[in-house]
């Protein structure tokens, strides 16, 4: 857990810069599963990483190459708009 | 390259919008979100106005945002960025900024603070003619504050302060036609989109960042807990506006109003209201008539809506 | 320093000149009485070219304060003006742009808050805002106005400040009434007012930032706190600029200005243009052998508690003249004097004077160094006995 900042280490006017930001794992949101990719169905359509409201598919280029569960949250919407199957809703890793 | 591969490559590798943020589960705004900044191929600086979106994202000390961005109060976004606008051209003016490079400015409002709150504000600034994008994501009432009516809920839906009880039908007014008052300021680019119509969104973002003066572009957006459906149905729950034609897409360029998508098959007005427990009363038998008057409003405006751009096309307006 | 000869200027006009000097790159308007001949005297400037400023016709104070915002935190200088119902409008974004740290300079035609409307001078409008944050100067004439006006980039902009500057003068008294006004030369005040510089301005999109932040209540209490801290560090910064505009200008107008306070019994604290006339009447009283004084403020917000307290703590009569009420409460700088004074020996008594433009005469400050007057000055009341 972070250390809660003392008045005189804010930043004028409460300024925050990606670098210094603190987001927490959104992750822990799910409760029914996380979606999995199924690489040989993939076609790199893209239309999971536009969707996605985490931003939470990741791309090596234009090539889907993950999804990140520390920010997924489950929505499934990914899922619903694949068009070939590629992603499933799968029970949490253990 | 296909748009959505221009679009990654917009991004230079890093997302406009990350993920940490505590926007719901499935919400359907980061996706307008990031197709308008995504389609955007220069630098933008954010003005957004209280909301969920807001407050969801710059919880202090995090920040879901990885470009410039403003928050100052619900009503006043296109304010300050008339201020910035003002601000960009004074620098650029006497060569304090780069001068190859121009930052466009964004707005990013819901319908609350810019059908309501921010009307003002939105009004005077398209009135003098900055160089900004507004962008109001539309999702049909105070979702932030729980779900309240605003000037853009439908007609008869169900809001916790329009709620839809024993002697209540839900809103009792129709929604504001948000998209004409817009056109009304003479502006170079206005339309109308949809979130999950993310191509024909990104055209218009396109043609709106293009245009030397203001652009409004008014996206309905689906909010699983304000409408009442499960996340991964908002694809199927859009499509239902748009192809009922309760939510046309269209553009006005300079005034020409043109569609930009016709359904081939039009929807029952009970296909936009089936999926969604805001509308839940209305498909009651005792409501058949509600249905009907909603049907033919939504008849009205589209054969007004189809003649205005069929007039428009002709050149029968200077 | 050349000695420069003084122009026949209203308040307004000579604000106006301080702008066009200044010279900001976007400059917010929308009209309201008394502060008009500010922004219609400048408005002309520019459109002569006499200044490359971007004015921008917003439709609301709301906006002018918005937009200044936007700009300020764009990386370019910002000002803009208002009045009474005016400043009461962007009363919420007014606390924002403090918040935000916006070096925002601000002119304030000072004039009465509705109901029943009225446009003539009192200072209710200012003191709407005390709480927010910003700083704010009181001009006692149309050449404080203008000097109050060419230090406020210097205060706004200094790197441990950050926040917005209010140059307030009372509305018609000052703003319409023409005095001799000694400008500087425009390269005086180029020079002076220098460069504005604004760490990752929003227009730097290769150093992106976020502003304007949601906070909880883990955090909302030590933006406050540090806000606190900019104010406390205002003071000193005051003090810097008036003596640096002093050096280029011959004049001060510091935080404070003591008048014939060697040896005073009675004190009247003042703002605004009152002042003026209590000097009068100081100066009379002591001809006539009476140990009479005043101490004019010209910063209000930071309030200079420790310089009151010095000054006025072996007094034993203080009077604070406020041209505000509070009511149901203590009138606000005689809320503030007293506080300041806790715990000294000085004996603060209050009164309320000219709201809605209700002159203030000599014989009255005459009654209230005697002791004479009523707490309302000059209010027609059934109940008083005719004196």
């Amino acid at each position: 857990m972070a250390q809660l900042k003392d008045w005189q280490e804010l930043p004028p006017g409460g300024l925050v810069t990606p670098a210094d930001a603190l987001q927490p794992r959104t992750g822990d949101w799910r409760t029914a599963g996380r979606p999995v990719v199924h690489y040989e169905s993939c076609i790199n359509c893209l239309l999971c990483w536009l969707y996605c409201p985490d931003s939470a598919v990741e791309l090596d280029g234009s090539t889907l190459s993950g999804i990140d569960y520390d920010f997924c949250k489950g929505c499934e919407l990914c899922v619903e708009v694949c068009p070939t199957g590629a992603l499933v809703m799968t029970e949490e890793a253990a | 390259m296909s748009r959505l591969k221009t679009m990654v490559r917009n991004q230079h590798g890093v997302q406009p919008l990350r993920g940490g943020h505590a926007l719901c589960q499935g919400c359907g705004i980061p996706m307008v979100v990031r197709t308008v900044l995504s389609t955007i191929d220069r630098p933008a600086v954010v003005v957004n106005a209280t909301g969920c979106l807001e407050v969801a994202t710059t919880r202090y000390p995090t920040t879901a945002w990885n470009v410039p961005w403003l928050h100052v109060a619900f009503e006043n976004a296109a304010a300050v960025a008339s201020g910035i606008d003002a601000a960009q051209a004074a620098l650029r003016r006497r060569h304090a900024l780069p001068a190859d490079t121009e930052v466009a400015v964004v707005v990013f409002a819901g319908d609350g603070g810019t059908y309501d709150i921010g009307l003002q504000a939105l009004s005077g600034a398209l009135e003098r003619g900055h160089r900004f994008l507004f962008v109001c994501y539309d999702n049909e009432a105070y979702m932030n504050t729980g779900v309240q009516r605003s000037g853009a809920t439908p007609f008869a839906a169900s809001t916790t302060t329009s709620p839809a009880g024993l002697e209540s039908f839900g809103k009792a007014q129709q929604r504001k036609d948000m998209t004409a008052i817009a056109v009304a300021h003479h502006l170079p680019y206005v339309a109308q989109a949809a979130s999950t119509y993310w191509h024909d969104l990104s055209v218009k973002v396109e043609r709106a960042a293009a245009v030397d003066g203001p652009a409004f572009l008014n996206v309905l957006t689906d909010c699983p807990l304000g409408w009442g459906h499960e996340p991964r149905q908002a694809p199927h729950v859009i499509a239902a506006a748009v192809e009922s034609c309760f939510w046309p897409l269209y553009e006005v360029v300079d005034g020409r109003y043109a569609l930009t998508y016709e359904p081939q098959d039009v929807l029952p007005i009970e296909r936009w209201l089936e999926g969604q427990k805001r509308f839940a009363h209305l498909l009651r038998p005792e409501s058949e008539e509600l249905r009907n008057e909603i049907q033919l409003t939504v008849d009205r405006e589209w054969a007004g809506l189809r003649a205005r751009c069929a007039a428009d096309a002709k050149g029968a307006r200077p | 320093m050349i000695a420069a000869e003084p122009q026949l200027l209203t308040g307004g006009e000579a604000v106006a000149h301080a702008l066009r000097q200044i010279e900001p790159d976007v400059v917010p308007v929308y009209p309201i009485t008394p502060q008009t001949p500010i922004i219609q005297t400048f408005s002309s400037m520019v459109a002569d070219g006499q200044a490359h400023t971007a004015i921008v016709n917003v439709e609301s104070e709301h906006s002018a304060m918005s937009a200044a915002i936007g700009s300020a935190l764009a990386g370019a200088r910002t000002a803009t003006a208002t009045s009474s119902q005016g400043l009461a409008l962007m009363a919420e974004v007014v606390y924002i742009a403090a918040s935000m740290r916006a070096p925002i300079v601000m002119a304030v035609g000072n004039r009465a808050l509705s109901g029943p409307i009225n446009i003539h001078c009192d200072h209710s409008d200012s003191m709407l805002v005390r709480d927010s944050g910003v700083i704010q100067l009181f001009a006692e004439s149309a050449q404080d106005a203008y000097d109050l006006t060419v230090m406020a980039p210097r205060i706004a902009e200094h790197p441990d400040v950050m926040l917005p500057v209010l140059v307030c003068q009372d509305g018609f008294t000052i703003t319409h009434a023409a005095e001799p006004v000694t400008l500087l030369r425009d390269e005086e005040v180029r020079t002076f007012v220098g460069p504005y510089e604004l760490p990752q301005p929003a227009l730097d999109a290769r150093h992106p930032a976020t502003r304007g932040p949601f906070a909880m209540p883990d955090y909302y209490f030590e933006f406050r706190r540090a806000q606190a801290a900019a104010l406390e560090i205002a003071l000193d910064v005051i003090m810097d600029v008036a003596h640096r505009f002093e050096l280029l200008s011959g004049r001060r107008v510091g935080p404070y200005e003591g008048y014939r306070l060697h040896g005073a019994d009675h004190v009247i604290v003042a703002l605004g243009s009152s002042a003026g006339t209590v000097k009068d009447v100081v100066d009379e009283l002591r001809h006539d052998g009476e140990n009479v004084g005043l101490l004019e403020l010209h910063a209000f917000r930071p309030f200079p508690a420790r310089d009151v307290v010095r000054l006025l703590g072996g007094v034993r009569d203080v009077i604070v003249l406020d041209r505000a009420d509070s009511p149901g409460g203590a009138p606000p700088l005689a809320a503030e004097v007293a506080f300041a004074l806790r715990g000294s020996d000085a004996l603060v008594r209050s009164h309320v004077y000219g709201l809605g433009g209700r002159d203030l005469h000599p014989e009255a400050v005459r009654d209230v160094f005697r002791g004479r007057a009523s707490h309302y000055i000059g209010v027609r009341d059934g109940d008083e006995c005719p004196a």
